[in-house]
């Protein structure tokens, strides 16, 4: 019984632990199966790790600050359509440009233009729904999926009427995989990213205080509507980051967060968001490891995160452990 | 002294609080009675700035709920709320220390461990945590519901305590009338989403008074010194 015996631990020492095998993947992914000069493999498989570090980062961190502002442990961001308009963002430009001149442009033009139009998304809806008669956060979920539904009905219209050859380019571009990193980009998400977490980190003493619901997060002080507001761009931010990086995974978020939450004694964010972020990166890196070594490469991580995350969310689902 | 200045509240249609002018002096236990959908429970709301208004606006020693910043607020006033689910899985000592984060934000000091010890001692997680945040003003919202009469007892005997022995001002909502009578210092009665009547426990449990109230016949007894309200048959 791993969670029983895991349970018993305490949380610095189960942080340690992951800490230790995040390493331990890290270095093996390094080197494991090196041929060849090491200036050349250092630097390439540098870029990959990084990449994955960066967006395991995003994805734990979104997840758990998502769950914490809606206080529910099975909405991930991608509920409010994030992947959605995502798939849209890519199949419009490559409706409007075509494949071939999507491929050429900047990719640090396109990543800002995907960020600032998800961060917009995320910001417009939030102050309308919030500016508005209701302010439940249910109603913003509800919204978030009818516009999932939007998003994803618009993006297969498109992908209808778009030229077969370019459709194979953009089927390529909305799996999620850490081969084709746009190594480009990694500088300007990991700014992205580190400026978000700053963000984060200014209000992190509020979070527990959050979780604990709207009316008693009030109660205790916390300027519940502001915070809820600057934690929501952290999270579009992150989500924006990763999902421009390697594509949405859907899954992966609520894989690792509800990890976190299931092995940490206690659900104190000090605990539970080093835990997810520690998961994530194991999970990853581990993941690209037994991708490339075992199985050469055949298929996306992305696929694989899905089938799994996929299977544990219906669990949750049928175990009725989520709120 | 809480000030309720011409406040409204507004659900859909439905004037749910209508035009409330009062003032809550400091000190002692204050009961807020009256029939479902009188607008109880969406005046303790307001007054705690759970919820905004429409109109009007409250005032906590001067302090414009709607403006003061939260964590100033919530250090003079608390308040509890009829259901508290959370997802969060704690100790009950990990969530009284939330009551102490007004004071400490998150960092806890000897002293704040000794207000935690302190709360510790009552049952009821809850509010305990209430307790512990050690406002002048403390706001209750139905704090009995699902208890039994042995915890229902205890409870009121505290809140009591807190009015007497701390000087803490408490307003609690209730449903039940005896509760109010014996317990409270003063009772405001509502209806319709507005102030019916208020005054001391004598000038309120009077068998016209709480018929105009609730339109249903009441018997008034002594007993023991206390006003009882029989209503049941």
């Amino acid at each position: 019984m791993l969670p029983e015996a895991k349970r018993k631990m305490p949380p610095l020492g189960i942080l340690l632990v992951a800490g230790a095998v995040a390493l331990v993947a890290c270095a093996l992914f390094m080197t494991l199966g090196a041929k060849g000069s090491w200036s050349f493999i250092l630097p390439f498989r540098g870029k990959k790790l990084a990449a994955m570090l960066l967006v395991a980062f995003s994805i734990a961190v979104s997840t758990v600050l998502f769950q914490t502002i809606t206080n529910n442990r099975i909405l991930t961001p991608s509920i409010m359509g994030f992947d959605a308009l995502y798939a849209l963002i890519q199949t419009g430009f490559i409706l409007m440009f075509g494949a071939a001149r999507v491929s050429s442009a900047d990719p640090r033009l396109m990543f800002l233009v995907e960020c600032g139009a998800m961060i917009l998304f995320s910001c417009v809806l939030y102050r309308w729904l919030f500016s508005g008669a209701a302010r439940s956060l249910h109603q913003l979920l509800l919204v978030g999926i009818i516009f999932g539904v939007l998003f994803r009905s618009l993006s297969q219209f498109m992908q209808r009427i778009i030229d077969p050859n370019d459709f194979i380019v953009l089927q390529d571009r909305l799996f999620a995989s850490f081969n084709t990193v746009e190594s480009d980009l990694l500088g300007i998400a990991a700014l992205m990213i580190a400026a978000a977490t700053l963000v984060a980190w200014r209000v992190a003493h509020t979070f527990d205080v959050l979780a604990l619901g709207r009316e008693m997060a009030i109660g205790l002080g916390v300027p519940h509507r502001r915070v809820t507001t600057i934690i929501l761009v952290v999270v579009a931010v992150l989500v924006s980051a990763s999902t421009a990086l390697v594509g949405p995974v859907t899954f992966f978020g609520l894989l690792v967060a509800s990890l976190a939450y299931q092995v940490m004694p206690d659900s104190r964010h000090r605990h539970v968001l080093p835990a997810a972020v520690l998961f994530a990166m194991i999970a990853l890196v581990g993941g690209q490891i037994v991708l490339e070594r075992i199985f050469a490469f055949d298929t996306a991580l992305g696929i694989v995160i899905e089938f799994v995350g996929g299977l544990f969310f219906i669990l949750l689902l049928i175990r009725g452990a989520a709120r | 002294m809480i000030r309720i200045d011409n406040v409204s509240k507004r659900y859909g249609g439905t004037l749910v609080v209508d035009g409330v002018d009062l003032t809550l002096a400091s000190g002692g236990l204050t009961s807020i009675i009256g029939p479902n959908g009188a607008g109880k429970s969406t005046l303790l709301s307001m007054i705690s700035r759970l919820i905004g208004m429409d109109a009007g606006t409250v005032t906590v020693d001067g302090l414009d709920v709607t403006r003061t910043p939260g964590d100033v607020l919530a250090r003079r006033l608390s308040i509890l709320r009829q259901d508290n689910t959370m997802t969060a899985r704690l100790t009950v000592r990990d969530l009284v220390a939330f009551g102490r984060y007004p004071h400490n934000k998150g960092r806890l000091t000897v002293d704040d461990g000794r207000h935690i010890d302190r709360a510790l001692a009552y049952q009821r997680a809850f509010v305990a945590m209430v307790l512990c945040q050690d406002t002048d003003y403390m706001l209750f919202d139905e704090p009995l519901n699902n208890l039994d009469i042995k915890h229902a007892v205890t409870m009121m005997r505290l809140l009591r305590r807190a009015a007497e022995d701390l000087g803490k001002t408490v307003v609690v909502v209730l449903h039940d009338i005896n509760f109010a009578s014996c317990h409270s210092d003063r009772i405001i009665a509502m209806k319709n989403g507005r102030v019916a009547e208020q005054g001391s426990p004598e000038e309120i449990v009077r068998a016209e008074v709480l018929e105009a109230i609730y339109g249903t016949a009441f018997a008034i007894h002594m007993i023991d010194g206390q006003r009882i309200a029989t209503y049941f048959r």
